[in-house]
């Protein structure tokens, strides 16, 4: 199974926001989306970081002027980016050693969508469910 | 007026789609004890099933065993089943929305995916779905061609599907014989000349999708030795650092088995399926007359993206393989329902968590949702769809409770029968299935095998006396 399952169900929405944008601003998009990371992009549309609600408590707990700081001083720029082809399996495995949370994934060098580690999670679970139903459903069978 | 879902006012749902989505979208709204709900599954072809009658293998009777949960839920008193009716055909959305609260659509991915090479076309040249539905004795393609006169055979993909056609093409008739194989399709393959069949995968043996126990059956084919090239199979440093990474024991083992086979001598066996690995097809080339003769592979090396995938990449070596027939395999899509939005991107109903969306607004559209592979694409197996399936029937049943329904002029059951039967009088229901599936069994029986199958509607209409009941 691959990334591209799990962009099909979440329709095409990518919450952005710009460097130059203050955390004020990232604060209301997180909280209007409910949602966790915002991707960060350039002129071109071109993710440059992701912002996540914990690079915003980290810099919070020390700062309390953190909310007219500006997206580029806290952002994440050391960005891995993911494409729909990718293996589920492979994915999971990467966003757990490198402690990722948030993934953007690219095709064709346009941002299509953004896949978390729930989804990842959720996506492994349905898979194996799945499986262990079809084996039980095999081994009743071998019963008979 | 009471919110539907109690005896006064059932919750009136319709699914279009008889395969395991829409069967499991069935058995998640009729467990609720707490609602009333009356469903109906709609299926274009007068049989229920989908994919386990029409794409499970002939040779793998026992993943066909959950269609006893499938009859499980039809049982329901609140379940009926219309077959034959199809959706842009015989009904439109606007129908449905006129006689149901919520309309599930779960008609599955029906087309395959194009290799997008040159010569794809040529006669002999076959996308690998048509030959399973064909082999399968689905109605729509029981008049399919194919050309087993020739000797050499290619299935470009390593998937179940790809797995399955060469296996077919590699089964003895005595072993075909045991199994509810389409009868022109025995007939067909017992004339087969087919001699060498190659399996082709654009990646390394340790990313093939096959599953282990599919890798071993291919070693256990009563008339085809199992060929592997020995270079094709060693596994690289990129590949079992992946497989270490991740803990996949069964990569390894998949691996191990794919080892054996390249030591193991031929036995002499009248067939061969050769595997091939780290291989993409660029072109088929013409016999010179006007027909596949070959396929042109490029060799591939393996490179891991970001994310650590590891990805095929083209080198500059290529080789021409002689083959007179090829079966695609790299993958299936969705077709569009007239009336649902759709999501070209990835070949689904445009749909979040199994809610369909407006294409405009990117909201929920009442009343309307998605589950399976029309929702997800073509991944997983069968049983992956029940988890599937209750994510949408959470959305559904969520829904219900906010109030965010359709508002049917006529709910009553029997006034959409009417409109469905005005236009579809050939019609059949859930006992008509069991009445066929019944003589399927018993023309089976006399013969040894699991059932004969009916393949043309004319056929099933006549055996059941060219009338239906409930």
């Amino acid at each position: 199974m691959n990334i591209a399952g799990i962009l099909a169900t979440k329709g095409d929405k990518v919450v952005t926001i710009r460097a130059e944008q203050s955390i004020r601003e990232a604060l209301g998009l997180l909280a209007q989306h409910n949602i966790g990371a915002l991707v960060v992009i350039d002129d071109g549309r071109r993710p440059i970081g992701v912002l996540s609600e914990r690079d915003i408590v980290r810099t919070a707990a020390r700062n309390e002027a953190v909310f007219g700081l500006l997206v580029s001083h806290l952002m994440t720029r050391d960005l891995i980016l993911g494409t729909p082809g990718d293996d589920l399996g492979a994915v999971g495995s990467t966003m757990v050693t490198r402690r990722i949370r948030h993934l953007p994934i690219m095709d064709g060098g346009k941002l299509v969508g953004i896949v978390t580690i729930g989804d990842v999670v959720k996506a492994q679970r349905d898979h194996f469910q799945g499986e262990v139903d079809t084996l039980q459903t095999i081994v009743m069978e071998q019963g008979h | 007026m009471a919110a539907p879902g109690t005896t006064e006012r059932p919750l009136r749902v319709a699914i279009v789609g008889a395969g395991p989505a829409g069967f499991y979208v069935a058995e998640h709204l009729l467990r609720r004890t707490d609602l009333v709900i009356d469903v109906d599954l709609l299926d274009r072809l007068p049989t229920p099933y989908g994919l386990v009658r029409a794409g499970v293998a002939p040779d793998h009777q026992k993943i066909k065993a959950v269609t006893a949960t499938f009859d499980k839920t039809a049982a329901h008193p609140r379940f009926r089943f219309f077959g034959g009716v199809e959706l842009g055909k015989h009904v439109d959305v606007e129908d449905l929305r006129a006689h149901y609260h919520q309309i599930a659509y779960t008609t599955g991915a029906q087309t395959d995916r194009r290799m997008g090479i040159p010569g794809e076309d040529l006669p002999g040249s076959h996308p690998a779905t048509e030959f399973v539905a064909w082999y399968n004795g689905h109605p729509d393609y029981c008049d399919c061609q194919f050309d087993l006169s020739q000797e050499r055979v290619a299935v470009v993909g390593v998937g179940n599907v790809a797995v399955d056609v060469a296996r077919v093409l590699c089964r003895t008739a005595e072993e075909l014989e045991r199994t509810d194989i389409a009868d022109y399709a025995l007939e067909a393959l017992r004339q087969s000349r087919v001699r060498e069949v190659y399996l082709l995968g654009r990646r390394g043996a340790a990313q093939a999708a096959f599953t282990n126990p599919e890798v071993k059956e291919l070693g256990e084919l009563a008339g085809a030795d199992v060929c592997v090239l020995p270079d094709e199979v060693a596994l690289d440093a990129l590949s079992r650092e992946a497989l270490e990474k991740s803990g996949d024991r069964a990569g390894f083992k998949k691996v191990e088995i794919l080892e054996s086979y390249a030591r193991r001598p031929a036995a002499g066996k009248p067939r061969r399926l050769t595997l091939r690995f780290l291989v993409s097809p660029v072109a088929l080339t013409d016999s010179g007359a006007g027909a596949v003769g070959g396929i042109r592979l490029v060799r591939n090396r393996l490179v891991a993206s970001a994310t650590g995938t590891i990805q095929a990449q083209a080198t500059d070596r290529s080789e021409d393989l002689p083959v007179g027939l090829v079966f695609r395999s790299v993958g299936y899509r969705g077709v569009p329902l007239p009336g649902v939005p759709f999501d070209d991107k990835w070949g689904v109903v445009l749909n979040e968590k199994g809610r369909v969306l407006d294409p405009d607004s990117k909201q929920p559209r009442p009343g309307e949702y998605t589950a399976g592979w029309i929702k997800r694409g073509p991944s997983g197996v069968i049983g992956t769809n029940k988890p599937d399936a209750l994510e949408t029937v959470t959305a559904m049943l969520e829904d219900l409770a906010a109030g965010r329904l359709l508002e049917p002029a006529d709910a009553e059951p029997a006034a959409v029968e009417r409109l469905l039967r005005q236009r579809q009088p050939l019609v059949l229901g859930y006992a008509d299935w069991l009445r066929l599936n019944a003589l399927e069994v018993a023309r089976g029986q006399a013969r040894g095998r699991p059932r004969v199958k009916f393949t043309r509607v004319d056929e099933m209409l006549a055996a059941l006396g060219n009338r239906s009941s409930g």
